[in-house]
């Protein structure tokens, strides 16, 4: 089996066995989050040997070039020599500027980085607390008509971030955060096309900045954003929508509630997807984003696309809690 | 490769025309889905489209050891005979969706036969 040496030491690999898993089981400290190849927080770059294709996934193309790799989806196919990244290259830093709470449980918090990230409403950030604790959070704000980076952070009960970005972190604190990455965001073009945005919980930061950025390029066909939640609490930003769909006759907000009694008309009683299948039996020829709840997401591909949309026009993004 | 089959059928478009209609059919099919309900819809989208690509007579590098690898853990799970006339029925009902002629889709059938043996590890 291949070796891989790392910070001078060389580890052997096991069948089927992750750099990661190697790493973690020698009790070395390595940044990670999802473990699934999805939130990029685990980056390392190959110094010698080639990382395999399938570790390479979802990053860009300049970071592909450069032997950056995730080490959670790489099982080395050859010995490898690999370092974390150089955090002054890829980690950059940001202030808090603003920080406001929008339910009981979500709180915005905006975000200005020394130097402006490229990004599209929809992708996500990693945020460190440390060297080696990191969060994923998906961009609600548009890059040309707001000052700052607008996330959206659920408190999750005894999470490692929530408790320090609830609590702990104010106005003029100073953080790091990665490069903006992800495949959910609104591409220009077809303008006439509809789409249907689903999203549960904190999966309305990416819906949220999608709908606007669409709407900002002057997107024609119908937008219907499902949001769902448990509680009426949980439509965190019920006023913000209703007043986008005020100001824009394509653009249609659904709130539904899954879990606790509705007695307003306006909100829907039931879980989101099967709200938005209900009322969209045929999605040929629409645009679908999907995300929050992994479980949602993964059934809403498949309902989606067998409801007619095409495998290319289906987004999403499932938010995989960190494991611990 | 035969390439003929593959310009008649309209080459890699009609490979991208195929793919989505049936990978909606085998997703539907009770008696198949189990094989092809995979989290990553997209890399089996993908394995679908080399699929269609290899039956339609197009370019692929597909060798009877790689179709027997590819398999060998869906053999496990009890893939048979039954499964492997189910795929080239909905494939068949594919092409028809897309107005091929029948003699086109016996011909892509005739194709699909030969990998029957690699596929199920026979």
């Amino acid at each position: 089996m291949p070796k891989i040496r790392y910070q001078g030491t060389h580890y052997d690999c096991t069948e089927h066995q992750s750099v990661l898993d190697v790493l973690l089981a020698n009790q070395l400290a390595i940044p990670s989050s999802c473990r699934s190849g999805q939130c990029q927080t685990c980056l390392m770059q190959a110094i010698s040997g080639k990382p395999p294709a399938a570790a390479q996934q979802g990053l860009k193309d300049t970071l592909k070039t450069q032997n950056y790799f995730l080490a959670c989806s790489c099982i080395p196919q050859e010995d490898m020599e690999i370092t974390l990244p150089d955090a002054s290259d890829l980690r950059m830093k940001a202030i808090v500027k603003h920080i406001e709470k929008l339910s009981n449980e979500v709180v915005s918090i905006c975000l200005q980085s020394d130097v402006p990230i490229a990004y599209r409403p929809g992708q996500f950030i990693n945020l460190f607390r440390d060297e080696n604790t990191a969060r994923s959070y998906s961009l609600a704000s548009l890059p040309d008509q707001d000052d700052c980076m607008q996330l959206h952070v659920r408190k999750v009960p005894g999470g490692r971030m929530t408790g320090w970005l609830h609590e702990e972190i104010a106005c003029g604190t100073q953080v790091e955060i990665s490069q903006a990455a992800g495949t959910c965001f609104y591409a220009p073009g077809n303008m006439e096309q509809p789409m249907l945005l689903i999203g549960t919980g904190t999966g309305l930061a990416p819906l949220y900045g999608i709908a606007r950025d669409a709407l900002s390029h002057g997107h024609k066909g119908e937008i219907r954003l499902f949001h769902g939640s448990m509680n009426r609490d949980g439509l965190y930003l019920h006023g913000a929508l209703q007043a986008l769909a005020t100001e824009f006759a394509n653009f249609r907000y659904f709130p539904c509630i899954s879990n606790e009694a509705v007695n307003d008309p306006l909100i829907t009683s039931g879980h989101v997807l099967d709200i938005a299948m209900q009322q969209h039996g045929n999605l040929s020829g629409w645009r679908v984003y999907l995300c929050g709840n992994p479980d949602m997401v993964k059934a809403a591909r498949k309902k989606t696309f067998l409801g007619g949309a095409a495998m290319n026009d289906i987004y999403s993004d499932a938010f995989i809690p960190a494991q611990a | 490769m035969n390439q003929n089959l593959y310009h008649k059928l309209g080459g890699e478009a009609a490979v991208n025309a195929a793919v989505d209609i049936f990978y909606r059919k085998v997703l539907s099919d009770d008696r198949i889905s189990e094989f092809f309900d995979d989290v990553d819809m997209e890399s089996q989208a993908a394995k679908q489209k080399a699929f269609l690509t290899m039956a339609f007579g197009g370019p692929n590098n597909y060798n009877g050891m790689d179709m027997r690898r590819g398999h060998a853990h869906l053999v496990k799970r009890g893939l048979n005979d039954s499964h492997f006339d189910a795929v080239v029925e909905n494939l068949a009902a594919t092409l028809k969706e897309l107005n091929v002629g029948g003699d086109l889709i016996s011909e892509v059938a005739a194709l699909c036969e030969t990998t029957r043996n690699d596929v199920l590890g026979k």
